[in-house]
């Protein structure tokens, strides 16, 4: 009977339509997120930084922070779950961490020495019982210099690096804190490490605003807030978080009002969600869209002039308009005012006549038209829109002389190709390569491009870029443990950088998002990610 | 009829066979590379290859094809590369919500393609035949997907009439056969089913027009049966074609649409699929593409032992 009534509810579906939308608790914010399923919860999540954004961030804490909480400059690194921290004046590879004190975790543990050498050795030490083998893709790389930690006493803990490495504190906002605990009430439950990590994952312990409470893969996770928060407690009650990729299902979503919040509408849906009162968010992130010149022999981009020329032929202003204002036209690596921007002396900017005349000083001109040709994605994760605002430079570039031919692959095989370097068969014999990366840290925003020890395979120098001069840029920028000397030294090699135009810089997207006039107090900072303890539903 | 089954679930193991096999080399054959699944692209070189030896992804392609065959014939379809979830935990979920919506999108497409397809059929060349055949033919033609954010634009974005995506207000994991949850089914089956309809409607307008003309057919009016008595003829006589078609179509239905499932977030085999592409989750591939060609060549078997009752004739030694 139960049967025949399923089927005769199913049958009346093509005319059952109703106009009842479920009631919103007070309080709740659902999220819809551009990745297709739920990021990992474990404590390292994948999905790249919307991973970090939406399960890293609201349920776990790191020993250092980045400062969410203003949109009018760019994001700073500030405490986390460590108050303070220095590097050992005898032995710079020795760096000194004091603990917040009272800190515990959703599970009631408390936080201290002993759970951040847990929390290191669960990626770095493959012997460890919790060592985590699917973890360490996605700390590990993001922490290169990191080898160990020592406990000091139960609030200081010592962290060993590689080599002397400033960069250190900036790279520990990616190493979240998971409860040891925890972890070790579910191995008595469970068989092995990795069943263990699953566990952990459905019913995960850290310390962050936000405690998990359901969820569902691939459908939707939900998060509670942590009145025991050791900072100020998140003003909402709850978070869904719901993964939908497509992003005209974001759109209809939010307009159907299924979600509160959709990551990265389309641009061209930008003008109807204003018009239905949709509040739109964006602020420059670091992000860099360029392409990467290759430095190999048979590249006309080897020469400086040639590199110059193209970033002044490029109309950035008119690639905004063509975006609807969802972009931040690119100067360099970071915008000018940033603590790295430094003092170039190349001025980037829109300026035909001057590329027309260095590329003729280059030897090319009507007789010799140079002939470019670039690898670039359809789509992508941070691609922004390749295949329009490729077809927007290869027009604007045709005025100055440049004929661009592009190398269309997959999303996926352009990754792969860019950690194979220029020479490389997978290359095709491009000229430039269109990956757009994440400008937060130092490492990943200039030395693993300029550090001639970074060269493919090792890391992105996907363009074999070396020189003397740069690398000792890095290794002083690498050198210098006072944040302003610090700054200082990244702003020399930034500025190096753009001087000799080891990029073509052409776009920071502005991480724009769309949500219902409800969410209020949200702050969009110039980051990739947000702070969720301050928005709230009115 | 014994002997006929077991002779048929043994040919299924050289196809179980043959879909892994060719899925593993596609993978393969395709430009990019599984572990970008597991590490982001700016890792270290030595990462990759340390992660690349955890997963055994650095042995060479035959050891790691004969390990993943091994653990399938013990019931194991590995773990999800990206996640590290076993694949069956979310392969199962996902069956389940594409069987779900599949059965909704059959049930709208084979009813509404039997009535139009006989009404077409019976009364061929009338208004209702032509009628029918355009319907048909637009089923058959417009892109589904297109047709499911016509039908979003519609329903969810201007009348807020139904939801635009999802399986339910609180996920599949909590389905339930009342209002709440079948709002969620409605546009996603309405759409998926237009193909299916398309087809239907074609083969039985076909069928029963090519029935309507056989000498038996003006024997049986000739002998003064009713118009119902004939129907219920004709309806027998086109039986097994029509559901050898709905067979195939109900498979395709069972596969899942990429497409349909990825524009309305339905979390069913489409959408894992999809995702699984993209990530080159290699286990979540071939798990899932294997069960779904094990699930074709059942539904096939069970269609051709439905003809078999239905018409004597076809012989099945």
């Amino acid at each position: 009977m139960l049967r025949l009534r399923h089927l005769l509810l199913a049958a009346a579906l093509p005319v059952a339509l109703a106009t009842a939308q479920p009631a919103q608790a007070q309080g709740t914010l659902r999220i819809g997120m551009t990745a297709a399923d739920i990021p990992l919860t474990h404590g390292q999540p994948d999905q790249g930084f919307e991973g970090n954004r939406f399960t890293g961030i609201p349920l776990y804490d790191a020993l250092t922070a980045w400062d969410l909480s203003r949109a009018d400059r760019p994001s700073t690194v500030i405490p986390g779950l460590a108050t303070e921290w220095s590097v050992d004046p005898n032995d710079r590879t020795r760096w000194v961490f004091r603990l917040r004190p009272s800190v515990r975790f959703h599970d009631g543990s408390p936080f201290n020495a002993d759970a951040v050498v847990w929390n290191v050795r669960k990626v770095l030490d493959r012997e460890a019982p919790h060592f985590d083998p699917r973890q360490v893709g996605v700390t590990a790389t993001r922490m290169p210099t990191l080898r160990r930690a020592e406990k000091i006493d139960e609030l200081t803990v010592a962290l060993f690096t590689s080599e002397p490495d400033s960069l250190l504190p900036i790279n520990l906002t990616n190493l979240f804190m998971a409860s040891p605990a925890h972890w070790e009430v579910l191995r008595r439950q469970h068989p092995t490490a990795e069943a263990t990590w699953n566990a952990f994952a459905a019913n995960p312990s850290g310390t962050g605003p936000f405690r998990l409470t359901r969820l569902v893969p691939r459908e939707r996770a939900e998060m509670v807030r942590n009145d025991a928060y050791w900072g100020e407690r998140a003003r909402l009650e709850r978070i869904v978080l719901l993964p939908i990729p497509e992003a005209n299902a974001r759109t209809a979503a939010l307009l159907s009002n299924q979600v509160d919040w959709i990551e990265a509408p389309a641009p061209d849906a930008v003008p109807q969600l204003r018009a239905r009162g949709m509040q739109i968010a964006s602020n420059p992130q670091p992000h860099v869209w360029p392409w990467q010149p290759c430095f190999l022999e048979h590249s006309p981009l080897r020469d400086v002039r040639v590199r110059r020329a193209i970033n002044l032929a490029i109309d950035r202003e008119g690639l905004r308009t063509l975006l609807g204002g969802m972009m931040q036209p690119a100067v360099g690596t970071v915008p000018p005012g940033h603590p790295w921007w430094g003092n170039p002396s190349f001025n980037i900017r829109t300026d035909k006549a001057e590329a027309r005349r260095l590329l003729a000083e280059a030897g090319y001109g009507p007789q010799r038209p140079l002939n470019l040709r670039v690898q670039i994605s359809a789509s992508g994760s941070g691609q922004m829109q390749p295949l329009p605002m490729n077809e927007f430079l290869q027009q604007d570039l045709r005025q100055v002389g440049v004929n661009v031919e592009f190398d269309v692959i997959e999303w996926n095989a352009l990754f792969t190709n860019w950690r194979q370097g220029c020479g490389h068969p997978s290359a095709r014999g491009a000229h430039a390569i269109n990956v757009s990366f994440a400008a937060m840290d130092p490492f990943f925003a200039m030395v693993r491009f300029w550090d001639s020890k970074m060269a493919a395979p090792v890391s992105n120098n996907w363009g074999m870029f070396s020189d003397p001069r740069f690398d000792e840029l890095v290794a002083a920028a690498r050198n210098a443990f006072e944040p302003a000397e610090r700054d200082a030294a990244l702003a020399r090699l930034h500025a190096a950088g753009v001087d000799e135009a080891l990029f073509i810089w052409i776009a920071h997207d502005v991480g724009p998002r769309a949500m219902s006039p409800r969410v209020r107090g949200h702050v969009q900072p110039q980051s990739w990610f947000v702070d969720l303890r301050l928005p709230f539903i009115q | 009829m014994f002997f006929y089954l077991v002779r048929r679930v043994l040919y299924a193991i050289p196809i179980a066979l043959a879909v892994g096999f060719v899925c593993f080399m596609l993978v393969q054959i395709a430009p990019g590379d599984p572990i970008n699944a597991i590490v982001p692209p700016d890792a270290p070189q030595e990462v990759v290859e340390q992660v690349r030896r955890d997963y055994g992804l650095d042995q060479p392609l035959p050891v790691q094809f004969g390990l993943w065959l091994l653990k399938v014939v013990q019931g194991d379809l590995g773990r999800s590369l990206a996640t590290g979830r076993p694949v069956w935990s979310d392969l199962s979920s996902a069956i389940g919500n594409t069987l779900t919506l599949a059965a909704a999108a059959s049930l709208i497409g084979f009813v509404f393609g039997c009535v139009l397809g006989g009404l077409a059929g019976t009364f061929r060349g009338s208004l209702i035949d032509r009628l029918a055949v355009t319907s048909a033919v637009a089923g058959v033609s417009v892109p589904h997907y297109w047709l499911g954010m016509v039908l979003v634009v519609i329903f969810s974005v201007q009348m807020n009439a139904l939801p635009a995506m999802g399986a339910g207000p609180g996920g599949s994991a909590d389905w339930a056969w009342d209002w709440e949850h079948l709002q969620h089914l409605i546009l996603p089956a309405v759409t998926l089913s237009v193909i299916p309809m398309g087809i239907v409607t074609r083969t039985v307008r076909g069928i029963v027009a090519e029935i309507m003309n056989q000498e038996f057919v003006t024997a049986l009016r000739g002998k003064g049966l009713t118009s119902w008595g004939v129907f219920l003829h004709v309806v027998k006589n086109a039986a097994p074609n029509v559901i050898a078609v709905m067979g195939l179509q109900l498979g395709y239905l069972m596969g899942g649409s990429i497409l349909v499932e990825t524009v309305f977030s339905w979390p069913g085999t489409g959408l894992l699929l999809n995702s699984a592409i993209f990530q080159r989750d290699l286990p979540v591939l071939q798990g899932t593409i294997l069960v779904l060609a094990m699930f074709f060549v059942a539904l096939n078997l069970v269609v051709d032992l439905v003809q078999t009752a239905l018409d004597p004739r076809i012989k099945r030694a």
